[in-house]
């Protein structure tokens, strides 16, 4: 078993106004690659035209 | 965890951790310049022969939107020293400590080449390079080399501001043409009376932070007879895309009555040069400045969305 290199009180701990701003600039980057893959999803739909919509005969 | 200097045994540093939120982001991308990029792009979008599809001509201009920011960020990355001294932007992120140096390098340099290989992909590969090149001219050319360097700086620096347009034709048609050459050098002569109007009233924070602007280099004098023979300049451009077809009359009397409007404020600021008023004067053109390039462009932009409506209607019945 592998021993912990740092020490449990070396450890950072976050402060209440850390944790807020961290939590509010995950959420920011959550919905960016959200929209991002959207776009992506869209964009794919509109260059391969509607027949990618279309089942296979 | 603490780190220790060895420069002194006594000083215990505390990691710095990041307390930006997410506007503190919004604001390295300058979103009142994005803005300006976004219309002016639009107009190069729409003033292509054949309509682009709504959501292609969507995201190309997202991208072009996001790579005008991405310079926004890496402008200030680099510029957070001068930034720091002078009263209109030591409140930006960087200076004002909530987004660290390496935190805004990272987010320009991500959001650049992440805009760049959209617009490739997305539209084509000339727009993307164009794109490219905008930034580089941005960051590079002026912001880490001109500004610092030559009264000129935003004379030629202008013309990275000044591509959106051709940009966003390029997205559209894959080629430019001469009217988004025509709409580039509008907002390249523009550039200049614009930035030096606002020169000349900050001239003291320019020299705080040992930035060369014209005021400071050639004296307030010079810079009015320079803002003067731009303005001259401009308002005959300002109306060549009514001349040349691509916009209508609409857009001509706009372009005459707001070309006028600038031109008189600059002879205001050439007349008036002492005192209070002669800041007024100078602030005057600075907001006429603006007003008079966003109604140029939303002209434009306007007038083509009407067009594609209409043909979409007649197309329709």
């Amino acid at each position: 078993m592998m021993n912990d290199p740092i020490r449990i009180e070396d450890r950072i701990t976050l402060t209440p106004a850390q944790m807020k701003s961290r939590k509010a600039r995950n959420i920011a980057i959550g919905i960016a690659v959200g929209f991002f893959a959207l776009i992506f999803y869209a964009v794919t739909i509109v260059k391969l035209g509607p027949g990618i919509l279309r089942p296979p005969s | 965890m603490t780190f220790i200097s060895n420069n002194e045994p006594s000083a215990v540093l505390e990691p710095r951790i990041s307390l930006a939120e997410p506007g503190d982001y919004l604001a390295l991308l300058k979103p009142r310049v994005m803005t300006l990029v976004i219309i002016t792009a639009l107009a190069g979008i729409l003033i292509a022969p054949v309509p682009v599809h709504p959501l292609i001509g969507f995201v190309s201009l997202l991208a072009i939107a996001v790579g005008a920011g991405a310079s926004g960020a890496l402008n200030m990355w680099y510029d957070a020293d001068i930034d720091a001294v002078m009263t209109r932007t030591r409140t930006r992120p960087v200076p004002a400590g909530k987004v660290l140096p390496g935190e805004a390098l990272a987010f320009g340099l991500t959001l650049a080449f992440l805009s760049v290989v959209t617009l490739g992909i997305v539209a084509n590969w000339l727009a993307a390079a164009l794109l490219a090149f905008t930034i580089f001219f941005y960051v590079v050319i002026y912001t880490m080399w001109l500004k610092r360097w030559t009264p000129q700086n935003i004379v030629i620096g202008g013309a990275a501001g000044a591509l959106p347009p051709i940009v966003g034709y390029a997205a559209a048609t894959g080629s430019v043409s001469l009217a988004s050459v025509v709409l580039f050098a509008i907002i390249f002569i523009w550039t200049p009376p614009h930035f030096w109007a606002l020169a000349l009233v900050k001239s003291q924070d320019y020299a705080t932070a040992g930035v060369p602007m014209m005021p400071n280099v050639k004296g307030a004098d010079h810079t009015r007879l320079e803002i003067l023979l731009y303005s001259i300049a401009l308002a005959p451009l300002g109306v060549l895309p009514w001349v040349m077809g691509f916009a209508t009359w609409a857009y001509g009397i706009v372009a005459i009555v707001g070309g006028a409007a600038v031109l008189e404020a600059a002879i205001r600021v050439y007349r008036v040069r002492e005192g209070e008023a002669a800041n007024s004067a100078s602030r005057r053109l600075f907001g006429y400045s603006i007003l008079y390039l966003f109604a140029l462009f939303l002209e434009i932009a306007g007038e083509r969305t009407l067009d594609l409506f209409v043909n979409l209607g007649l197309r329709a019945s």
